[in-house]
């Protein structure tokens, strides 16, 4: 059975991703702080009939990295599909935009997608297969105002993406991006009712994104029947971005 | 280990692990040109040697290495 790993899976997207795969997959179920609820994410899986672990990694931190890789390489084998969840958003205008709001988003979002893949990319190499996601967003397509952090993070994945597709395809390896619109989650939960309306309006399908939307398509895209798609973003937003 | 012991084990990997005719592999073959290795490919057989001399290699001792013999007597100066 393979072994995916999908950082930020304790909540929100991450979550949903883990429990689909958890059908059909080992998942190691990465969180940061939130041990309670990836614990509750492990046990789901369990009484599913799934086999689960849940590892606490800073994904900032290339050490923290390394010790999570260490860790579930000791139990499984390696990684074969890696999903790059996990993310955090500081938003401010761009004005007011503090150097710490900047570099957390970035070193977080952006470079700590690039400790875990490299991390994960060698065995794939190895093994002559893999699948590596990342988890991106809308706004890193078209922009947000008091999200250009958030934003230039989450473009920055696709260039990322792309470029590893390049390198690896020879060994049977895919990248993509899958970019959600307005998921219903804690990150933006937030979002009052009539702003909630607003959107929905623009959107081709009259509702807001469910987490689900966004794990069918990994679930897809970790398939043997996806080895023809690498390098690809796919927007999930009811036609947002249209 | 004598340096054609290693050189065996060297054979070895490159035919299991990139699948390489045996009979191209001689101290004088060239990596790139001769073997056809290219730099992900490099990436495996590092790995591999790693994992089957249990030794770690540093990405700049590679520098030099063009040849199977060069590889063979980087490996050989490890053990």
């Amino acid at each position: 059975m393979k072994t995916v790993f999908v950082t930020g899976a304790s909540r929100g997207i991450g979550k949903s991703i883990a429990l689909e795969l958890g059908k059909d997959y080992q998942v190691i179920v990465g969180f940061g702080n939130s041990k309670d609820k990836a614990e509750e994410v492990v046990e789901e899986i369990k009484k599913l009939g799934g086999e689960s672990l849940a590892v606490q990694l800073n994904i900032a931190d290339r050490n923290s990295v390394d010790e999570a890789f260490n860790l579930i390489e000791k139990t499984y084998k390696n990684v074969d599909i890696l999903v790059n969840n996990a993310g955090i958003t500081k938003d401010n205008i761009l004005p007011r935009m503090k150097d710490d709001e900047w570099n957390d988003v970035i070193q977080t979002n952006l470079t700590g997608n690039f400790y875990t893949s490299q991390r994960a990319i060698k065995k794939m190499i190895k093994n002559k297969w893999g699948r590596l996601i990342f988890i991106s967003s809308v706004v890193g397509i078209s922009g947000n105002q008091g999200q250009a952090n958030y934003a230039a993070s989450k473009a920055g994945l696709i260039g990322l993406s792309k470029s590893i597709s390049k390198e690896v395809g020879s060994r049977n390896i895919t990248s993509n991006v899958v970019a959600p619109g307005y998921i219903e989650t804690d990150m933006t939960s937030f979002i009052n009712d009539e702003n909630k309306e607003n959107i929905i309006e623009q959107l081709s399908i009259k509702r807001m994104g469910m987490p689900e939307d966004i794990a069918n398509m990994v679930s897809f895209l970790c398939k043997d029947e996806s080895e023809y798609i690498t390098g690809q973003v796919i927007p999930i937003d009811g036609g947002l971005t249209t | 280990m004598e340096v054609n012991e290693v050189f065996e084990k060297v054979k070895t990997l490159f035919e299991e692990e990139l699948g390489i005719d045996s009979e191209k592999i001689n101290m004088d073959a060239k990596l790139e040109e001769d073997l056809e290795i290219d730099s992900l490919g490099i990436v495996e057989v590092v790995m591999a040697f790693e994992d089957e001399f249990e030794i770690e290699i540093d990405d700049e001792e590679l520098t030099d290495v063009g040849t199977v013999g060069q590889a063979v007597n980087l490996l050989h100066s490890k053990l």
